[in-house]
């Protein structure tokens, strides 16, 4: 055993057997964040702190959930929303926060992609976060079956079909995935494991593992400026707090942190209160019912781009199935993103707004996300099923041309470069 | 200022999407329909023919205390609920309350001819399949009359909202977090089940919920639901109590929000003064 001195104070025994002071310092205190930052740098620990509020309230909705096709319905809307003390409560919150944990999911993504900061040394902070995206969204297909409302039965229904599509083992994989032939008690129960158990310890781990990513390549700034982290950090601590490029976790960063978190924390709990209908789909307050399909099918909004690419392809082009094109392009959109730090050709790591071309990409990217998304929930009839092809098409195109766009633009950037910044 | 003009950027991309997924696939889910009609003006004025209370209860005692109750007055139902249901496929309704939760002049058109009141000619079409209550579209317009003046002649004052509920939709409806079951299964008599109603001020909405039950066929074309001719007044009953049962903690609800909010507002406040002073000194 080491030799170890009595200690004076309970942090000094502490800081003996763990060296708090040292974690301290390395985690917190000298855990440094580039100073050039806006609000939108806050969205990771709104994150962290979205999903803590997700744990937590789900801890308390397990308490009383009933995972069994007779009892799931009831358990949800009469002993959680009415029986059991701020059931509702936990339920709203837990309801809310599942819908705005993808805005903000988004809004953190976009910010990576606007600023560049899946380059240069940063592509596994980009690779682990798509891997969050996925896990996330596994935890919130699977949540949305378990009160088993009609929209979880028939989204559940829609979405393993799906799996159908899949050249020689669909039929088999769809059975397996459902543990019946068709969506079943066996369903809920396998979904309900995946929710409380499986996915949400992926998404711990894949948490964990994102903050490490972190560590090596740094966060990015405003201006992709490469900064020389152990230099400035120098400077801060020599007291040169001003001139210093960067600022420590805590209190500095946590300090604004804490500022966007609270506002992030009204408007969420503005939406618990007063204006759930978005996140709580009120046919989902109807009990499934395999026999009567409701007139419209749709997932929850942050699905609703991926399932308009899937739905967009509606006519079989060059013998191909209009279903399995639309099968292939899905799988496209799935995967596509986590692919931009190599779509992206241009080595610059700069604001999209400060590259000529990467600027006229980004913004169209964003638009055409925003038809798919509101076009997916719309019925898929007459112009409707063109804007929802057209829109498909788009978007499968624009990322394919990201490669020719961003190779252009660096010829178009030297070009620039070599006649001395004159046109 | 920067960051004032990335939160305008970013919250406006929000609400452009909020609006498509929300208010605009709404509209189109739920084309707008005319606003509840409580007057009933399709129907012909049948009330304007003045009756007679006196008269309309020797009119009710000849036609219809032989398959309706009226237990107000001391009229029992001649047959037991399990023989009604057996022979009729539902229990008749008793008529204490009918003068008060139905509009006078739909009451009357529905005596004349139900399934033309409750707009049901769709599945009951007199030759091949027969509604449960026959036409008295013989009686005349001031006998008719008659009838409805003594039903509102005998009918009480007031009624809690559960009563109402219990009279106007409890012979189909089951509200099972109130453990009310429906007094009858009409799934045979309607060719459809009518569902439970305990969740349907969260699944439908207020807003729908009045132009629905004023009148089914509007939203859901087609229906076995007959419109029920219920009065402004009644149909307020019925909301309140689905949402007393459905949304049963909405006061509750609507209590802790401003404590809540308010605190976040406080910390919004606190957090940015701590913010300012530490960045004051880095910046």
């Amino acid at each position: 055993m080491a030799h170890s001195e009595k200690a004076k104070s309970l942090g000094e025994w502490f800081d003996q057997r763990l060296n708090t002071t040292g974690f301290i310092k390395v985690m917190m205190t000298e855990y440094w964040i580039p100073k050039d930052i806006n609000f939108l740098w806050a969205m990771g620990m709104v994150l962290a702190f979205t999903f803590k509020i997700l744990l937590i309230s789900g801890i308390f909705l397990l308490m009383y959930y009933k995972p069994d096709v007779d009892m799931a319905f009831d358990s949800v809307n009469y002993t959680i929303m009415q029986e059991v003390g701020y059931g509702w409560l936990f339920r709203h919150i837990h309801g809310v926060g599942a819908s705005l944990v993808f805005l903000i999911i988004y809004i953190h993504m976009f910010t990576g992609i606007y600023y560049g900061s899946y380059k240069r040394g940063r592509e596994m902070i980009w690779l682990s976060g798509m891997l969050l995206l996925i896990l996330f969204s596994a935890e919130a297909f699977s949540g949305y079956m378990l009160p088993w409302g009609q929209m979880s039965y028939w989204a559940a229904y829609v979405i393993t079909n799906i799996f159908g599509g899949i050249p020689l083992i669909g039929d088999e994989l769809v059975v397996w995935i459902r543990g019946n032939f068709y969506v079943a008690d066996s369903t809920l129960t396998r979904f309900f494991m995946l929710h409380v158990l499986l996915v949400p310890l992926a998404i711990l781990g894949g948490i964990v593992f994102h903050f490490y990513t972190l560590r090596i390549p740094h966060v990015n700034n405003q201006k992709g400026e490469e900064i020389d982290f152990e230099e400035e950090a120098n400077k801060y601590k020599a007291d040169r707090k001003k001139v210093s490029k960067v600022i420590p976790f805590w209190p500095v960063f946590m300090a604004k942190d804490i500022f966007v978190l609270s506002v992030f924390l009204f408007l969420f709990f503005y939406l618990t209160f007063y204006h759930y209908n978005f996140a709580m789909d009120p046919v989902n307050f109807d009990p499934a019912n395999e026999l009567k399909t409701p007139a419209h099918i749709y997932p929850e909004w942050y699905f609703l781009w991926s399932y308009e690419v899937l739905r967009g392809f509606f006519f079989d082009i060059a013998g191909l199935k209009a279903a399995d094109i639309g099968l292939v392009a899905f799988g496209f959109a799935q995967i596509i993103f986590a692919l931009m730090p190599w779509l992206d050709r241009s080595p610059t790591v700069a604001p999209a707004n400060s590259r000529p071309y990467f600027k006229v990409w980004f913004w169209l990217m964003i638009v055409i996300l925003i038809i798919l998304t509101v076009y997916g929930k719309l019925p898929p009839t007459g112009t409707n099923a063109w804007v929802g092809f057209y829109s498909s098409v788009s978007f499968i195109l624009l990322f394919l041309a990201l490669p020719f766009v961003t190779t252009k633009e660096i010829a178009a950037t030297n070009a620039h470069k070599q006649n001395g910044g004159k046109h | 200022m920067k960051e004032l003009k990335i939160f305008g950027v970013v919250t406006f991309f929000t609400l452009v999407t909020y609006w498509g997924v929300e208010p605009l696939a709404h509209s189109i889910f739920h084309p707008h329909v005319e606003p509840a009609d409580f007057q009933f003006k399709d129907l012909e004025k049948i009330t304007e023919t003045k009756g007679d209370a006196t008269k309309g209860k020797e009119i009710l005692s000849q036609n219809c205390v032989g398959c309706h109750s009226v237990e107000k007055v001391g009229i029992p139902a001649q047959v037991d609920k399990q023989t009604a249901i057996d022979s009729y496929g539902v229990f008749p309704p008793d008529l204490s309350t009918a003068g008060l939760i139905y509009e006078s002049n739909y009451l009357a058109n529905f005596i004349k001819h139900p399934t033309k009141a409750g707009k049901l000619e769709h599945k009951y079409d007199g030759v091949n399949k027969f509604y449960i209550m026959p036409d008295y579209s013989w009686m005349s317009n001031e006998d008719i009359s008659s009838i409805v003046e003594y039903l509102k002649s005998i009918a009480p004052a007031k009624l809690s909202n559960k009563e109402v509920f219990v009279d106007a939709c409890g012979r189909c409806h089951s509200m099972k977090y109130d453990k009310l079951p429906a007094v009858s299964d009409v799934t045979k008599v309607m060719a459809s089940t009518p569902p439970d109603l305990s969740m349907m001020i969260r699944s439908r909405g207020e807003h729908y919920l009045t132009t629905f039950i004023n009148d089914p066929q509007k939203h859901l074309h087609g229906t076995a639901m007959p419109r029920v001719g219920l009065t402004e007044e009644a149909q307020k009953q019925v909301i309140t109590y689905l949402e007393e049962i459905g949304d049963s903690k909405k006061a509750e609800r609507e209590a802790i929000a401003p404590y809540v909010l308010g605190f976040l507002g406080f910390m919004i406040f606190i957090s940015l003064l701590w913010k300012r002073e530490v960045w004051n000194e880095v910046k």
